[in-house]
């Protein structure tokens, strides 16, 4: 609501301008846009092109007969390895959306006690989980590995799963969504007898689902390319537990001339997560604009 | 005394915790039967957050001061680990030359990339906020698409191919500004330029997100009020509310860019290959990843991962008092 009014009054409200500043930020933002889409386009063509076509000079930057063989060829290239392409997709499926419905589900548990219930030490976990977001996770690595060891983990499906279960930005943006949900809610199901797990099930996960959303798309994008990072392949070794995106990464390994197969991989990789983040741009925005740090 | 430690964990963001702690002038006993209490009433809350956060401390938190321990070791995974002192970190900064390059490198990056990128975030993401909201849509997909796409940077390597079918060499050749194909990813004069092109593109992470939802969240009153009080253009409206209004994101956008600028290893280690020619492309990331998965010496890697921790943290910390001053 606040956010379409908001919209409407900047329509009306425009500071007077010059058209030279307009047009110098128009094509501002043209050249980034251009330089941000090339790539896509570079990508798209070469996927296209047939195997003479590559060894043209100058190249062509658009396709001029464009063909399928690249996928074609991409089934060949795993039709010799012994792992079959079929097992390598199931790995990344798997581990990607095991992985993104445990985060979003453990996240939200935890994000509403933080947001909502004012818990003794609550305020302090949440700072450790504040700081967190200021290293990476490769800080963690090293002791992950030896954890994930010591558990058993090491060479499975859950090396990859179990450390992106409890990955703090997902609980960050979860709690500060939360947390715009009135009390007066939460208060009327107490009074009523609800159960705290009920009014979290019933009341607030409903009412989060642009967050969830979010979290989807965020904890969908590491997990969808999680096997080929140096920590993915330390911690899956077999090549049949191997993902998908580690697969593909070994084919420019054949140098340039598997570079219309490695492109029409890499194709393929990115439509489900451009896929989801297309369909969940709105709620993903709406999600954001709660993500501020306050002092 | 209870009452104050109960608030001191809690330096970074708090709200509403304040209120819970004690006013009334009793006794330390009192307030910790009174602590219990609460904890009893709210115990269901305890249990929601059991889960995530046994797992957030066992992979997040704990192994930190896991790393920090083991780096003052000698541990090699089979046998157990040898307590070394300092000797870790004395080795990185003198006797590991190729920490240095490292060490160059990552500095490098995170001054180049890291402030060029957050300032991208917020610039394309400010003009953005000015389309319809169609075009904004597509735009928006269009900048943060990169970031989500995976192996697509590899795309980056057949435009930089050393020979005269790669993009960069044919269109240089065609126009004779070269004779010869260039080895753009094997040559150390060009390597970490290129790096940081491919680091840029792919920047337009959660920060241009959070950006472009401050934005379109902003509150239009301000800006209505700005008008009368003489803000004249929109480079004064920029600095004068649209800035100061944002500070939240700004400070977020930050943690998020700044965190990733310290990282760069996997774009590194796929373009230019690993070890990369005189270790041109070589960061801390892929330096603690060559001692920690392929030679297995765990003291020495969490030395390494120790560092860039502090380091991350401590740019972070200071970024943040430094925002914290924006407009305040």
């Amino acid at each position: 609501m606040r956010l379409g009014l908001a919209i409407r009054l900047r329509r009306q409200k425009k500071l007077n301008r010059s058209w030279p500043v307009d047009i110098a930020l128009f094509l501002l933002l043209s050249g980034a846009g251009a330089f941000m889409a090339v790539p896509f386009v570079f990508m798209v063509s070469t996927a296209l092109k047939p195997l003479d076509e590559m060894f043209l000079f100058p190249p062509t930057f658009i396709v001029r007969s464009p063909t399928l063989d690249n996928f074609y060829d991409l089934t060949l290239i795993f039709a010799n390895s012994w792992v079959p392409l079929s097992r390598y997709v199931f790995n990344t499926i798997f581990v990607a959306f095991a992985g993104t419905a445990g985060h979003v589900i453990l996240a939200s548990m935890a994000a509403y006690p933080l947001a909502k219930l004012r818990l003794p030490g609550g305020g302090f976990l949440f700072a450790v989980v504040i700081l967190s977001l200021m290293f990476a996770p490769q800080v963690t690595s090293i002791p992950n590995y030896l954890t994930v060891t010591w558990l058993g983990l090491l060479d499975s499906y859950w090396a990859l799963i179990f450390p992106a279960l409890a990955t703090s930005l997902g609980l960050f943006l979860m709690k500060q969504f939360m947390e715009q949900i009135p009390d007066a809610l939460i208060e009327a199901a107490k009074i009523d007898g609800a159960s705290e797990y009920r009014i979290f099930w019933t009341i607030i996960m409903p009412m989060v689902r642009p967050a969830w959303l979010t979290l989807i798309i965020f904890s969908f994008k590491g997990l969808w390319g999680t096997g080929s990072g140096a920590q993915g392949a330390s911690f899956v070794y077999s090549e049949q537990l191997k993902t998908m995106d580690y697969a593909f990464s070994q084919i420019l390994s054949g140098g340039f001339i598997r570079s219309g197969p490695m492109a029409a991989a890499a194709l393929i990789m990115m439509l489900v997560p451009v896929a989801i983040f297309i369909l969940t741009q709105r709620s993903v925005i709406q999600t954001m604009s709660t993500s501020g740090l306050k002092d | 005394m209870p009452a104050a430690s109960d608030r001191s964990g809690a330096g970074v963001e708090l709200r509403g915790q304040a209120g819970t702690t004690a006013r009334q002038p009793g006794a330390g006993r009192g307030r910790l039967n009174r602590l219990i209490g609460e904890i009893r009433i709210k115990r269901q809350g305890y249990v929601l957050l059991a889960p995530y956060f046994m797992l957030f401390f066992l992979f997040t938190a704990f192994p930190v001061l896991m790393a920090f321990g083991l780096s003052f070791t000698n541990f090699n995974v089979l046998e157990p680990p040898t307590w070394v002192g300092w000797d870790n970190y004395a080795n990185l900064f003198v006797k590991d030359e190729v920490f240095l390059i490292a060490l160059k490198n990552t500095l490098l990056f995170a001054a180049i990339t890291g402030p060029l990128s957050y300032v991208a975030c917020f610039f394309l993401a400010w003009l953005i906020n000015e389309l319809s909201p169609g075009i904004r849509s597509f735009v928006t997909l269009l900048f943060y698409a990169p970031s989500i796409s995976g192996n697509v940077f590899l795309i980056w390597q057949v435009a930089f191919s050393g020979d005269s079918f790669g993009y960069a060499n044919a269109f240089l050749m065609k126009w004779g500004f070269i004779l010869e194909p260039i080895q753009w990813l094997q040559d150390p004069k060009y390597m970490l330029g290129i790096i940081m092109v491919v680091q840029l593109w792919l920047s337009l992470g959660t920060a241009f997100l959070a950006f472009i939802a401050g934005l379109q969240g902003l509150d239009m009153t301000l800006i209505e009020a700005g008008a009368i009080d003489g803000i004249r253009n929109r480079w004064q409206e920029l600095w004068f509310i649209t800035l100061p209004s944002l500070r939240p994101m700004l400070m977020f956008g930050a943690v998020m860019q700044i965190t990733a600028s310290f990282a760069v290893a996997e774009v590194a280690t796929s373009l230019v290959g690993f070890p990369s020619p005189q270790y041109a492309g070589h960061t801390i990331v892929t330096h603690l990843n060559d001692f920690g998965t392929i030679r297995f010496e765990m003291g020495y890697a969490s030395a390494v991962a120790t560092f860039l921790f502090a380091l991350m943290l401590g740019t972070n910390l200071v970024v943040q008092k430094l925002l914290r001053k924006v407009g305040g």
